[in-house]
């Protein structure tokens, strides 16, 4: 990283740092664009002339739907890398696997509270059982809440890399069952297929939630690298630790007195203390 | 064709053996039927003893039922691998990890069948349900008891060993099975003549279920028990 | 402007959760960072050096 400070006591970087306030300044424009520029969804019926849509309730959309589809992003990326797990069993694919998981589920999390929220004034309900998106999205919340509850088990993460890939892979192949199924369960969905469409797109509509994307691009790509160096950190405290619990033990007792304890001769011993 | 041979072999061994301890020990009949149908009951008294309302709800019932013993059965499928250094003799054996995992899914299949037999005597005599279609039921049931099967020998290799098995694998099972418990449940309706629903097209669903868990199971066991 | 209570609720808590969230992080990673000797604290800099 080559913009890195000298000496990093935490896990921000030159980069990261630009990328973070970069982040917090799209959510800022975000917000303003959001409630103060675009209007409302207000519609006229053609024949009765009354008034419809969802009003300013729209306005939940510009952050419900982007964080939607980063969440999605996110664990398909959690699915690409716990194969890279399986394939290659090097660290840094498990902790990419860890990590976007985590802020996949959070952002899954916001996803259903800011659509349930959503749904009380549009749909008058809070939630829908009826509904597709908002059942599998349900179901994949609890697949990845399992996930992490997994990888908390133990506090060296290596020990259950490979476990933690295979139940992320079968989460993410269980996903088009769960939506085929409550599919058919219910066969109608509230999620009018045109919640985007339907809307008047006007050019500042359209553009806010695609600032609306980038956005939160920005911001779970921040969240995710830093969750990445924290992961890092993680398995690199361990490994330090272990490793200066052997020195101590060393030097209590002198180098010659241990070897001849455990039988190494002076050549082992040379080889096996770099 | 020989390795085909020798791999079913295998995998009839370690299911033999399984259902031998089952045998000797009667821990599924002895105390997951029972559990399963005190659940039964259990939903008779909270659901207000009214035949109208237990049928209506009788195969949902019968399927939280199932997985809920389900959960009970695949403990005690993955309990025997971890005494007396099961699990490192059986690494040492050269068995095929598939083969393992075909045969534990297999012993706790049979165990399941019978279990969800007795269950729908349960239903039949505590609820008052008919069965419209046996055909459906028989084969719905089959599958369904193929994909908890399969999906709970995965997941039970998979949390042994963790020493928190009993409160890692329902939240980690559950949700996987969510489909498996629509399906059936909607195939049971149709086969109970309780909602006119097309139950065969569910039977399809629990089918692909049954097949994914499986194929998936026996490839990724490998992987679950050298960790 | 209608449903504000409803709009002030959803941003609301998605930022203070996403903030929360933010701020956990940084604090772990700098009392991680005090336990890792600096050269092992990035993985560019520390490849190779892990177990694999």
């Amino acid at each position: 990283m080559a913009g890195r400070d000298e000496r990093p006591g935490n896990t921000g970087s030159r980069g990261s740092r630009l990328l973070g306030c970069v982040a917090l300044a799209s959510l800022v424009v975000l917000g303003v664009l959001a409630f103060f520029l675009t209007g409302p969804d207000v519609r006229l019926h053609p024949t009765t002339g009354e008034e419809f849509g969802q009003f300013d309730a729209v306005r939940m959309l510009y952050l419900h739907v982007p964080m939607a589809v980063l969440m999605y992003a996110s664990f398909m990326l959690c699915a690409a890398a716990s194969v890279g797990v399986l394939v290659k069993r090097t660290p840094w694919w498990d902790v990419m696997a860890h990590s976007t998981a985590e802020v996949g589920t959070v952002l899954c999390g916001l996803v259903l509270v800011t659509g349930s929220i959503w749904g009380r004034p549009v749909w008058n309900t809070w939630w829908e059982w009826g509904d597709v998106r908002l059942m599998t999205t349900l179901v994949l919340f609890l697949l990845f809440a399992g996930y992490l509850a997994l990888r908390r088990t133990t506090t060296d993460p290596r020990r259950q890399e490979r476990k933690a890939a295979v139940v992320a892979l079968v989460a993410v192949l269980d996903i088009p069952l769960v939506n085929r199924s409550v599919a058919w369960w219910e066969n109608r969905t509230l999620h009018q297929r045109s919640t985007l469409e339907e809307l008047k797109i006007q050019d500042l509509t359209l553009f806010t939630l695609m600032f609306g994307f980038l956005t939160f691009g920005l911001v779970v790509w921040w969240l995710t690298l830093q969750r990445f160096r924290v992961g890092w950190l993680e398995r690199a405290a361990i490994d330090h630790a272990v490793g200066s619990a052997i020195a101590e033990r060393r030097s209590e007792t002198s180098a010659d007195e241990l070897d001849a304890a455990i039988g190494v001769t002076d050549e082992q011993a040379g080889e096996a203390s770099p | 064709m020989s390795e085909v041979r020798r791999f079913l072999a295998d995998a009839r061994m370690v299911a033999a053996r399984d259902l031998r301890i089952e045998f000797r020990s009667r821990v599924v009949v002895g105390q997951v039927v029972p559990f399963a149908l005190l659940v039964l009951v259990l939903f008779g008294f909270a659901l207000d003893a009214d035949h109208r309302t237990l049928r209506t709800f009788a195969s949902g019932l019968f399927w939280v039922a199932v997985l809920l013993s389900a959960l009970l059965a695949v403990h005690r499928s993955a309990a025997l691998e971890q005494s007396d250094g099961t699990m490192d003799a059986l690494r040492m054996s050269g068995l095929p990890p598939a083969a393992l995992f075909i045969g534990k899914a297999t012993a706790v299949f049979v165990q399941l069948v019978l279990l969800e037999v007795v269950l729908l005597g349960g239903l039949l005599v505590l609820y008052g349900v008919q069965v419209v279609d046996p055909a459906l039921l028989v084969v719905a049931g089959l599958l369904a008891g193929v994909a908890v099967a399969a999906a709970g020998t995965l997941y039970g290799a998979l949390a042994s060993g963790l020493g928190v098995r009993e409160t890692l694998l329902p939240i980690l099972l559950l949700p996987v099975l969510a489909p498996v418990l629509i399906g059936a449940t909607r195939a049971f309706d149709d086969a109970l003549g309780a909602v006119a629903v097309d139950g065969w097209a569910w039977t399809g669903l629990l089918a692909v279920a049954a097949l994914i868990a499986t194929v998936v199971g026996a490839l990724a066991h490998g992987v679950l028990i050298e960790d | 402007m209608t449903h504000l209570g409803y709009l002030m609720a959803g941003w609301g808590i998605s930022l203070v959760v996403l903030g929360g969230y933010a701020f956990r992080l940084v604090r772990r990673g700098r009392s991680l960072s005090a336990l890792v000797p600096e050269d092992r604290r990035r993985w560019l800099e520390s490849s190779g050096t892990d177990s694999d």
